[in-house]
C-alpha cells in the first residue's frame, strides 16, 4: 500500500514538473545576458529594461487592459440582464434552448468566432481595429458572465423578491437592493472570467484586429515567428507574475466569502477557462 | 400582466443572441455558397471532396484524436491521484494556474526547449541517443498540444471523481471486486461524464488550434483551422474557408450529439 502510494506521488511529482518547466523555462532564461535560450551566460536585468523600453509594446499593453476592462464590464452587465431574462422564462424546453444559444460562444472554436465575426464586421462596416476588437471581446465574454451569474440567480428564494414586493418596494428596488446583492458573487466571478478570456484571447483577436491595432497574444505571436527574442521571455515572466497574483488574490476573496456560505469548489467556481 | 414592459430590459442580451450567436453561423454558412469572384456556386464543396483538402481532413481528426487519447491516458491518473491528496483544493489550484497563462507563451517556450540547443536535445546527447530534429514536425504538435490541453482534461475528470460517492467504491472491495474490476466497472462508468467533457474540450480546440502548426509544427501539421485561417488572411478566398468552417460546425455538432448533450458539462459544474 505504501509503495503504491510512493508511485502515485511520483507521478503526480512529474505531472506537475512537466506543467510548470516550461514556465520556469521561460522565466530562467530571461535573466540571460547570452541573449539566447540555451546557453546561460550570466544575470542581466538587460531583457526587463528592453521591455519597458519599449513603447510600441508599452502602448500595445495598454490596449490590452482597456479591451480588456471595458469588454468585461460590458459583458458582465449584459450578463446580468441575460442571467435574469434566463431565469424568467417559465418554460423548460425554451430555457433551455436559450441557454443552449448561450454556450454556442464557448463550445464554437476561436477560429471560426474569429472568421465569421470578421464576416460580420465587413458586412455591417465597422473599421478593423479597436471597436472590432472591442465588440468581439464584449461578444465572446458574454456567455461566461451569464453562465456565473444564473446559477446564484437560481439559488435565490423567490420568497425573497415576494416579500420585498409585499414590503413596497418597486422594481428597481427589487433589483438593486435585492436581487443584485444576492448573486454579488456571481458577478464578481463572472467579471474576473471576461477579464482573463479577453486577456488571453488571441485567435478572435487575430482575424478582427486589421493592421495597426494589436494586443499582447498578436504581438507576442509575430514576435515569435520571427524566433526567440529574451524580452518575450522577459514580459512572460511579468506576465506570469501578474497571472498569479490575480489568480492567488481571486482565491482568497472567492474562498473568504465561501467560508460564510458554503464549501468551496475552486475548480467548479473558476470554470474552464479556454 | 406586466411582463412586457419588463421584458425590455432583456432586449440587449437578445439581441446578443441574434447578432452574435445566430448571425454569424447563418452568414459562415452563406459565404461558402460563393467563390473569390462572388459568384453562387457550389464550387467550394466540390473542392473539398477533392482528395487534397479530405486528406488535410482526415489527418486533422488523427491529429486531435491524438491529442485526446494522450490527455485522457496522462489526465485520469493524474485526476484520480489528486482525488487522494491532502491538500486537494490547493493542488486542483496549481492545475488551474498554468491554463491561466497565455497558450502563445508556453508554445514559445517549446521552441527553445526542442531547439536544437536545447535541454532536451543535450539530454538526448548524453544519453547517447544523439540529437534529433524535435520541431517542426508532426511529434512536437502533438506533444506541446497535450501540454496544453492536459489540465482541460484533469479538471472535469476531477470534479467527476469527487462526485462518486466512496461508498460504492467499498461496497465494491467488500464484494470481492478487484482493483482493476472495481474500476472498470464501477469507477470508470461512473465518471465517465467527465471523461466525455474533457474529450469535448480537447477534441474540438485541437481540430481547430492554427497557433500551435504555425510556431510549432511548421507547416508539417496542417489542422482545419490552420487552413481556415490560410483562406480568410491569406488567400482571402473566404468563400473556402467558409466551406471549411461549415465542415467544422457539422462536425462539431455531431460530436455533441454523439456525446449527448450541448452545454451540458457546462451547467454540470454548478
Amino acid at each position: 500500500m505504501g509503495n503504491k502510494n510512493k508511485w502515485g506521488n511520483l507521478y503526480l511529482v512529474l505531472v506537475f514538473a512537466v506543467l510548470y518547466a516550461p514556465i520556469l523555462y521561460l522565466m530562467y532564461y530571461s535573466f540571460n545576458s547570452a541573449g539566447n535560450m540555451h546557453e546561460f551566460e550570466g544575470f542581466t536585468w538587460q531583457w526587463y529594461g528592453e521591455v519597458f523600453q519599449d513603447t510600441r509594446l508599452m502602448i500595445i499593453l495598454i490596449n490590452t487592459l482597456v479591451i480588456a476592462l471595458l469588454s468585461s464590464a460590458i459583458a458582465t452587465i449584459i450578463g446580468i440582464i441575460g442571467a435574469l431574462a434566463i431565469d424568467r422564462i417559465q418554460r423548460r424546453r425554451l430555457k433551455d434552448a436559450v441557454l443552449s444559444l448561450n454556450n454556442v460562444l464557448i463550445v464554437s472554436p476561436d477560429v471560426i468566432i474569429g472568421a465569421s465575426f470578421l464576416i460580420l464586421f465587413t458586412i455591417v462596416g465597422i473599421k478593423l481595429g479597436f471597436a472590432s476588437v472591442l465588440i468581439s471581446h464584449i461578444a465572446f465574454s458574454i456567455p461566461i458572465t451569464v453562465l456565473m451569474i444564473l446559477p446564484r440567480l437560481q439559488e435565490m428564494s423567490p420568497t425573497l423578491v415576494d416579500a420585498a414586493r409585499d414590503l413596497g418596494a418597486s422594481q428597481r428596488d427589487v433589483l438593486a437592493r435585492v436581487i443584485l446583492p444576492f448573486i454579488k458573487q456571481g458577478i464578481f466571478a463572472g467579471f474576473f472570467m471576461a477579464f482573463t478570456y479577453s486577456l488571453d484571447d488571441f485567435a478572435v483577436t487575430f482575424f478582427v484586429t486589421g493592421n495597426g491595432y494589436s494586443t499582447l497574444s498578436v504581438e507576442i505571436y509575430s514576435r515569435a515567428r520571427q524566433g526567440v527574442a529574451l524580452s518575450i521571455n522577459a514580459l512572460s515572466t511579468l506576465i506570469f507574475l501578474f497571472t498569479t497574483a490575480l489568480v492567488v488574490g481571486y482565491y482568497m476573496i472567492n474562498r473568504r466569502a465561501q467560508t460564510r456560505t458554503r464549501r468551496s469548489e475552486p475548480a467548479a467556481e473558476m470554470g474552464v477557462p479556454r | 400582466m406586466q411582463a412586457n414592459t419588463r421584458a425590455i430590459y432583456m432586449l440587449p442580451y437578445y439581441v446578443w443572441i441574434v447578432l452574435f450567436v445566430v448571425a454569424p453561423v447563418v452568414l459562415v454558412a452563406y459565404y461558402s455558397f460563393f467563390d473569390v469572384d462572388g459568384n453562387l456556386t457550389l464550387q467550394n464543396y466540390r473542392t473539398f471532396f477533392t482528395p487534397v483538402y479530405m486528406q488535410m481532413t482526415l489527418s486533422s481528426f488523427w491529429y486531435a484524436f491524438l491529442v485526446t487519447l494522450f490527455s485522457l491516458l496522462i489526465a485520469y491518473p493524474a485526476a484520480y491521484l489528486l482525488t487522494r491528496t491532502k491538500h486537494r483544493q490547493l493542488w486542483i489550484l496549481l492545475i488551474i494556474l498554468p491554463t491561466w497563462i497565455n497558450l502563445l507563451l508556453k508554445t514559445y517556450a517549446f521552441i527553445g526547449i526542442f531547439g536544437t540547443y536545447g535541454p532536451v536535445n543535450a539530454l538526448l546527447g548524453a544519453i547517447g541517443i544523439g540529437e534529433q530534429q524535435l520541431l517542426f514536425n508532426a511529434f512536437s504538435f502533438v506533444f506541446v498540444s497535450v501540454y496544453i490541453f492536459v489540465p482541460f482534461m484533469i479538471l472535469p475528470i476531477y470534479n467527476a471523481l469527487e462526485e462518486l460517492n466512496p461508498t460504492l467504491i467499498s461496497a465494491a472491495r467488500d464484494l470481492g471486486a478487484s482493483g482493476w474490476t472495481t474500476f472498470r466497472r464501477v469507477i470508470f462508468p461512473l465518471t465517465l461524464s467527465g471523461v466525455k467533457s474533457g474529450c469535448m474540450a480537447v477534441f474540438i480546440p485541437s481540430l481547430s488550434l492554427f497557433m500551435i502548426t504555425r510556431l510549432i509544427a511548421g507547416n508539417k501539421v496542417i489542422t482545419l483551422g490552420t487552413a481556415i485561417e490560410q483562406h480568410f488572411l491569406v488567400t482571402q478566398d473566404w468563400g473556402m474557408g467558409s466551406t471549411v468552417a461549415v465542415v467544422l460546425i457539422i462536425a462539431m455538432a455531431v460530436l455533441m450529439l454523439l456525446t449527448g448533450g450541448f452545454g451540458q458539462e457546462v451547467r454540470h459544474g454548478k
